[in-house]
């Protein structure tokens, strides 16, 4: 702001308002974007938010807390989607690492190409993706006709409409979330670490363990955090491949407006979850001290 | 100071050491050895191979063919842990997940030695290079000279026969670069390990080394003294990089080498002179005033230029032969006066002791 009284100093005042109108232009290119983040998603949140604590009678009550409270059928629902956002985002861990860290070693090119592979079902649509799911596993989908037909076993296996099956899906469609920021990480690794390790006397394995994984640590850490979350919101592809016996928050939510149109009961499981993922990115942040350790001293 | 032992040093000898990619040679049939204790620079302008012959002897690259040796045992195929060499690297690669002293206990942590024990040494390797108090610091906090003795004190710490390093000085300011040149020898005399070290910055490799290597297209063109590569460069590619200089054509007659006309008064014993150049150094040309002596070799020309560098003063000469060379003269306040002017014809003068025929290669 132009300063009340007359700066002595040659030119300070025009200078200080010229910096001010570079502000307000930068202030002015991004308020489009604000307005519109505004209107679709701050309004709306915050009048499902005030619903949460409007009861059924119209007036403001705690009731649809208390239900969450009594009804032990909703601690339930919060565990298992917990559980499954864990599960998904462990077998993402563990098909995604190994993947970035194929893809960091080999030549850029073929990286690139082997990265479309990854990009490309990323890029089709959800939907698609776990329809194409459920016909390979259904129970006389190709997995089972394979099996069978291989004579590996001789029952059809319920390999969807469970815990497997939403598991598969979920994580193939969560799976390039995680292997971008790792491989990110690794690719920003300089190869001169590794072979100054080595150099000193690390065997590959010492090389990997005390070097390699802990550089990737920070990479590993966004990726899981982002895949975590995610899944604690996921409905599409659990509604369909759960088949209806993994019952979600996301699908309680859903159900509680479409089948009984009790917007207040579904905000106030929106704004648990909600409250739950606030949560859990306050505890990462923790965990996450881990990259600045990377830095020491560096950002003061 | 804590009184640090002197390595066992290890001699290395490579013998022809080949490293293609694709078309491309790398290394072409290096054949070199490295003595005991010694310190020995590569030098070579960029893309010549040095680094890659570096980096053949850390591990980091395998040769196509070829045998290197520590201390007479073949170590071509053995992984970069198990070569027992210490390495500097030009970026340092000093890890940023750990602080001073776990980067200087990285190597001894990894060969089991006791808690204790790692703990006095990277103390005394600190020491050494003049860190002490620095262990607990990040490396993010370290100046560019300090992380440089960090670097140089891991790869020291664990007492490796063989040192390399890989133009570690480039990324320090002129100064800082003159003083750590001058430190690094001083360490090299006091710990006494075969050191290899990769430069292309002529003058490092002259006031540091004990022998120079000059590695051009994947070949040694000349290994010596730093003395014996200014004096007698083997080709017109040493002499090039290692100096300034200019190169004329000669024309032989009766078995005599002339240039524009003359003949050239050359060191006893010169012999050969066909497909030879006159090599020309700056310095070692001088303004003749009187009478030339018998011993010099006389040029005329005109100054084409005159650049004034405060301690010295640098002529561009046009010589009546058509040529044009560079002549530097030394600054005292009382001659200033009588410095060339442009356009002035001048005589240049040249010891016979100086004038050096090279091949044209």
């Amino acid at each position: 702001m132009p300063s009340a009284e007359p700066s002595t100093e040659l030119n300070a005042d025009r200078l200080r308002r010229a910096a001010f109108k570079e502000r307000l232009a930068l202030f002015g290119l991004c308020s489009p974007a604000l307005m519109l983040v505004t209107v679709i998603v701050v309004v709306p949140a915050a009048w499902l938010f005030w619903l949460s604590f409007v009861g059924q009678a119209g007036v403001l009550s705690l009731e649809n807390y208390q239900r969450m409270l009594d009804n032990s059928a909703y601690a339930t629902i919060f565990w298992l989607t917990v559980k499954v956002a864990f599960l998904t985002t462990a077998v993402c861990v563990l098909a995604g690492y190994p993947l970035a860290y194929f893809l960091s070693q080999i030549p850029a090119k073929v990286a690139n190409v082997c990265m479309i592979a990854v990009l490309v079902p990323f890029w089709t649509s959800l939907l698609v993706r776990t329809y194409a799911w459920l016909i390979l596993l259904q129970r006389h989908g190709l997995v089972n006709d394979l099996g069978m037909g291989l004579g590996l076993w001789h029952e059809p296996l319920t390999l969807v409409n469970n815990l497997g099956g939403t598991l598969v899906g979920m994580s193939h469609i969560m799976l390039p979330f995680l292997v971008l920021p790792v491989y990110g990480a690794m690719k920003a690794i300089d190869r001169d670490y590794p072979r100054a390790a080595a150099g000193l006397g690390a065997s590959p394995v010492d090389v990997f363990l005390k070097v390699f994984f802990p550089l990737s640590l920070p990479g590993l850490f966004a990726g899981m955090l982002i895949v975590f979350i995610m899944c604690l919101g996921f409905y599409v592809t659990p509604a369909i491949l759960g088949g209806g016996k993994i019952i979600l928050v996301s699908m309680g939510i859903a159900t509680n407006i479409q089948l009984f149109v009790n917007w207040g009961a579904a905000s106030a499981l929106g704004v648990v979850l909600f409250g739950l993922t606030l949560l859990i990115l306050f505890g990462a942040s923790f965990v996450m001290r881990v990259d600045q350790m990377f830095d020491r001293g560096h950002a003061q | 100071m804590t009184e640090k032992k002197k390595a066992a040093a290890v001699p290395i000898a490579i013998e022809g050491l080949t490293k293609r990619y694709g078309a491309a040679v790398a290394l072409d049939h290096i054949d070199l050895d490295v003595r005991s204790g010694e310190f020995l620079t590569l030098l070579g302008p960029s893309g010549s191979g040095k680094t890659t012959l570096l980096m053949a002897l850390a591990g980091f690259v395998r040769p196509d063919s070829g045998s290197l040796k520590f201390g007479g045992v073949e170590t071509v195929c053995a992984p970069p842990h198990k070569r027992d060499v210490g390495m500097v690297f030009q970026s340092y690669a000093l890890f940023p997940h750990m602080s001073v002293a776990e980067n200087i206990g990285f190597p001894l942590r990894l060969r089991k030695v006791p808690r204790d024990e790692i703990a006095r040494r990277v103390q005394e390797a600190l020491d050494t290079v003049e860190l002490a108090g620095y262990g607990a610091r990040g490396v993010a906090q370290l100046s560019g000279g300090q992380r440089q003795r960090v670097a140089l004190a891991r790869a020291i710490v664990f007492d490796p026969g063989i040192l390399l390093m890989d133009e570690p000085l480039s990324a320090l300011d002129k100064k800082l670069r003159e003083h750590m040149q001058v430190e690094l020898r001083r360490l090299h005399e006091k710990l006494g390990m075969t050191t290899v070290y990769v430069t292309h910055d002529q003058r490092e490799a002259l006031s540091m080394s004990d022998r120079i290597a000059v590695i051009h297209r994947g070949r040694v063109m000349q290994i010596g003294t730093p003395g014996e590569l200014y004096e007698q460069p083997a080709n017109r590619f040493v002499a090039d990089f290692i100096g300034e200089s200019a190169f004329l054509p000669i024309e032989v007659r009766d078995g005599v080498a002339c240039y524009a006309g003359r003949p050239l008064r050359l060191q006893a014993g010169a012999d050969a002179c066909k497909d030879k150049l006159l090599m020309l150094r700056p310095e070692r040309l001088s303004v003749m005033t009187g009478e030339a002596d018998a011993d010099m070799n006389v040029f005329r020309g005109t100054v084409s230029s005159l650049a004034y560098h405060g301690d010295s003063y640098l002529l561009q000469v046009a010589l009546d032969g058509g040529a044009s060379i560079s002549v530097r003269g030394v600054c005292y306040g009382h001659a200033s006066a009588c410095m060339p002017g442009k356009g002035d014809a001048i005589t240049l003068g040249m010891h016979r002791e100086d004038t050096v025929l090279v091949a044209d290669a």
